[in-house]
């Protein structure tokens, strides 16, 4: 029980990191590691399937897609 | 401390959903606000989940032939969360390829500057 | 001034959701439709993971309708980013020895594992999306590490198509036997075993050909070197 409470404080600080980082490649790994914790508690919820779809899903090609995206435009905000 | 062993899952996601629609609200730098947008989804999909759930259940498959189903936990929540999760990534393709046009055409992606606004 | 006004805005948002949570008991599920597709899930369609059944058995038009989705999404994308008029041409610098030797070892496993996961999407947890995200994955993998190959488009169209039109197909077909759109027709066979659940195998086998080829061509699409 401490360790799911660990990772939602864990969850909400990387999210919280996503907003205050300015370049843009870190905020985009941040999203993806508030994607991940979530897999892991879609898990301890019991949902198997949820969580291989938001693991694979999420954290993978949603964390590629933007980078390749940002590379096409600006890294740095301004 | 039972009340926090009741609604941490809760208070985490709607965590995730303010925060996504502060992002979406303050920002002023398109990708930053197509990545509030991506944890906005994934708050609600975390919110969805965690009403299904059954205290001490187990998840809803039936893998050996005399297993108990008086306690499996709510499968249809984890349905309309499947199908939530794919329709998610094609808006978020679709908005990165509006972007990157927007950036074509006005050469900066502050949103300042493209719509025109003062505050 | 903007950032005033956002915070006294979630802060109303805050205060009124905290006010409803207490109505909402964690632990207890209040709906009763849950119960009757546990029950009778095994016996109605043969398959033994529950949630597969839900999504493609007992709600499978609505299945039908995400796939539609998802191809809306990645036609859009593709129209939208075809008619850029500068197309950088960068010469593109190989990989290094470490990486595209790793690359050609690990494409055919990844293949292999996906199609693993959607094959038995009715007997374990998985099936036809998240083992369609693991062969798009495989195939990102070919794009970062042997970077000189290209996957061909006519094949990555016709894998996309094809698995569309199964689906619709199988569904008319369903129509045309029973009553109604998207009825079991094949036999289900005895539970736990890989030949069983009726069309539910066939279904997330298309399934699974349609999203990965179609979140290979979206990446495609967007990175378009040259």
């Amino acid at each position: 029980m401490i360790f799911v409470f660990f990772l939602i404080i864990l969850m909400l600080t990387a999210a919280i990191a996503a907003s205050v980082f300015r370049d843009l490649i870190s905020a985009v790994i941040a999203a993806a590691l508030v994607s991940l914790i979530a897999s892991i508690l879609f898990y301890f919820l019991q949902a198997p399937d949820v969580a291989m779809a938001e693991a694979a899903i999420g954290a993978a090609l949603t964390a590629a897609i933007f980078i390749i995206a940002i590379r096409r435009t600006k890294r740095y905000e301004e | 401390m039972s009340f926090l062993d009741n609604y941490i899952y809760y208070i985490g996601a709607f965590g995730l959903i303010l925060i996504g629609i502060y992002i979406i609200l303050v920002k002023h730098n398109l990708i930053k606000v197509i990545i509030g947008l991506g944890i906005l989804d994934t708050g609600v999909n975390l919110f969805l989940i965690s009403i299904g759930y059954i205290t001490k259940g187990t998840a809803p498959i039936f893998s050996r032939p005399g297993i108990d189903s008086e306690h499996m936990v709510d499968p249809v929540p984890q349905a309309l969360v499947l199908t939530a999760i794919v329709i998610g990534v094609a808006v978020l393709a679709l908005a990165l390829s509006l972007a990157i046009r927007l950036y074509q055409h006005y050469d900066t992606l502050n949103l300042r500057k493209i719509r025109g606004q003062r505050w | 001034m903007r950032r005033i006004v956002a915070i006294l805005l979630l802060t109303i948002l805050a205060v009124g959701i905290s006010l409803s949570l207490t109505k909402i008991p964690f632990g207890s599920s209040e709906t009763k439709i849950g119960r009757h597709y546990i029950d009778k899930g095994v016996e109605e369609t043969g398959a033994v993971n529950i949630v597969t059944s839900v999504v493609v058995n007992y709600r499978g038009f609505d299945t039908l309708g995400e796939v539609t989705v998802l191809f809306i999404a990645a036609i859009g994308l593709g129209v939208v980013l075809s008619t850029s008029r500068k197309k950088a041409t960068r010469e593109i610098t190989p990989a290094s020895l470490v990486l595209s030797t790793g690359c050609r070892v690990l494409f055919p496993l990844i293949l292999v594992f996906g199609s693993y996961i959607f094959i038995h999407g009715h007997l374990t947890p998985g099936g036809g999306f998240q083992g369609g995200a693991i062969i798009a994955s495989g195939f990102l993998l070919i794009y970062l590490g042997c970077r000189e190959r290209r996957i061909s488009r006519v094949a990555s169209n016709l894998a996309e198509s094809l698995g569309g039109l199964v689906f619709v197909i199988i569904g008319l077909l369903g129509l045309a036997f029973g009553g109604y759109f998207l009825l079991n027709f094949l036999p289900k066979g005895t539970a736990n075993t890989l030949f069983s659940a009726g069309i539910v195998p066939i279904i997330y086998v298309a399934i699974g050909f349609k999203v990965g080829s179609e979140l290979t061509g979206i990446i495609d699409n967007l990175i378009e070197e040259s």
